[in-house]
């Protein structure tokens, strides 16, 4: 006749056996399906320098978004003349901004936030300042580079 | 005298009945009854929810035969659904004026539920699985906005997803899970399909198969100050049986809801507006669906500092606590009775919900809250 304990002890093994065998399985399959639903990431050029436009392209009081790697940049003349380049990506909830001529200040039409012409957030919830970029005219081009 | 041979519909019938014991069915809908008092009228919500679903569910899958899931191709598909296709226009205005019904029978059956006090035991998983139905029905809204991929639907997913990604630790891998990467592109048009016809049908299908399985098991509530309250077995309430008297009532809801729906369809087909462009700023006057929209008009309102936090993370936190709260209302509850004080907090914390969802909402549509 067999010992009861040590019967209790396979049984005991077996089960913790098959429950640590189904484990291992079930990890084995969610591993990889939870790695494949979690985008990689794919590196791309880094853009530290575009052409934004064209010397002519804008008139005094005007702003126009341009395209700075894969993400929108906006591009300013001032009244006077010169010219001012800040990310176009709300600090908010990642809107992309506009140039308000008649305010004078840089907008984001989603949630009412407003910022200077330095990208300095000056109301409404935006709670950080838009990156500034560099800009310098060479020729006829308008070249925005990260400062 | 010999008894006439059995009809061609009964014959089949027993036909059915001897391989698959579909009287079982049968029976428990001819035993059912519903209670009869003076709200009623709430017990219609569900089923008027269940029928919108099932309008959406047959023009999801008839708009399915030309959509086409791609950045370069999804507006321009929509567009041949609604100028070239025949009835392609009625098929996703339906789609689309039944969706917006359906989250709106929705709120009301779970505000009914709620003030009815229907979701107290043994009906706590019949709550939490219509809570969580709910949250189905608007993740079906977000993610169906996006498909036409145009400049709305571009800027309310690039905001919407950026709100699941200011909730602290898991926000970031929500983002990219939910884009498909750090931007909002083609990639993020792709996964929102797969879950709007996809992953969202499966479990809507668990979860509504659960709902009603629960709901035929429990009964309708009888809620309190009718009868002795809380019972849907007591005999002092009248009641009416569901086959045929209150499924014909259905029914004409049912009948009613696609004559108004033919009528929104055809008098104000849904627009298409611009394809997306994400270099284009965002237009003045954006808002998202009006079932977000109470959403939208806290987060444009919140400083963008509170207590040296960011306000968006504070108001997201504030949303997701909401839905917590929602889920935990059955157990929240006193019980039965309804007269303690803190059945009275919950009610009053219900109105205030209902208030403060309201207010903000007519904000967002009146001139000054652009």
């Amino acid at each position: 006749m067999s010992d009861p304990g040590s019967a209790q002890s396979r049984r005991g093994f077996l089960g913790w056996f098959l429950g640590t065998s189904v484990g291992a399985m079930c990890a084995s399959i969610l591993y990889p399906v939870a790695r494949y639903i979690s985008p990689p990431d794919v590196p791309e050029a880094q853009t530290s320098r575009v052409v934004a436009g064209r010397v002519g392209d804008l008139k005094p009081n005007e702003g126009k978004i341009f395209r700075f790697g894969s993400l929108p940049g906006l591009l300013i003349k001032t009244e006077d003349g010169g010219y001012r380049a800040v990310s176009a990506t709300c600090t908010h909830l990642n809107c992309t901004v506009q140039y308000r001529s008649d305010l004078k200040q840089i907008w984001c039409a989603c949630h009412n936030g407003f910022y200077d012409l330095t990208g300095k957030n000056v109301s409404g919830p935006p709670p950080r300042p838009l990156d500034e970029f560099k800009v310098n005219v060479a020729d006829d081009e308008i070249v925005v580079s990260k400062t | 005298m010999t008894s006439p041979a059995p009809g061609i519909g009964a014959r089949l019938f027993a036909w059915l009945e001897e391989r698959t014991g579909l009287s079982v069915l049968s029976d428990l809908a001819r035993k059912k009854r519903v209670p009869r008092h003076r709200h009623t009228i709430w017990y219609y919500l569900g089923g008027m929810t269940l029928f919108l679903f099932g309008i959406q569910v047959g023009t999801g899958i008839l708009l399915l035969l030309y959509y086409r899931p791609s950045a370069s191709e999804a507006f321009e598909s929509v567009q041949f659904i609604m100028t070239r296709v025949p009835f392609g226009w009625l098929i996703r205005s339906i789609h689309s004026w039944s969706a917006n019904l359906l989250v709106l029978t929705a709120f009301v059956h779970m505000f009914s539920v709620f003030f009815l006090k229907a979701y107290r035991k043994p009906r706590e998983l019949t709550w939490l699985s219509g809570a969580l139905l709910l949250f189905l029905m608007l993740g079906f809204g977000f993610s169906g906005y996006l498909l036409p991929w145009n400049e709305l639907a571009f800027f309310a997913t690039q905001v919407g997803t950026q709100v699941a990604g200011a909730v602290p630790v898991v926000g970031p891998f929500t983002l990219r899970l939910l884009r498909g990467g750090d931007l909002v592109t083609g990639g993020t048009l792709t996964r929102f399909y797969g879950f709007h016809v996809a992953v969202l049908p499966a479990l809507a299908t668990l979860l509504v198969g659960a709902h009603l399985i629960l709901v035929q098991k429990h009964g309708m509530s009888v809620p309190p100050g009718v009868g002795k309250g809380g019972d849907s077995h007591d005999e002092s309430v009248p009641s009416m049986p569901f086959l045929p008297n209150f499924l014909l009532r259905d029914l004409i809801g049912w009948v009613a809801a696609l004559g108004i729906l033919a009528a929104l369809a055809a008098l104000f087909p849904w627009e298409l507006g611009t394809k997306a462009d994400p270099f284009a700023p965002a237009p003045a006057g954006i808002r998202p669906e009006w079932y977000f929209a109470w959403m939208f008009q806290t987060l444009k309102l919140l400083p963008s500092h509170i207590l040296g936090l960011e306000g968006e993370m504070l108001g997201v936190l504030g949303f997701g606590a909401g839905g917590l709260l929602l889920l935990l209302v059955p157990f929240l509850d006193g019980g039965r009775g309804g007269t303690s004080g803190r059945d009275r907090l919950i009610v009053a914390c219900g109105w205030a919900v209902v208030a403060f969802m309201a207010a903000m909402t007519i904000l967002v549509y009146l001139p000054a809250g652009k």
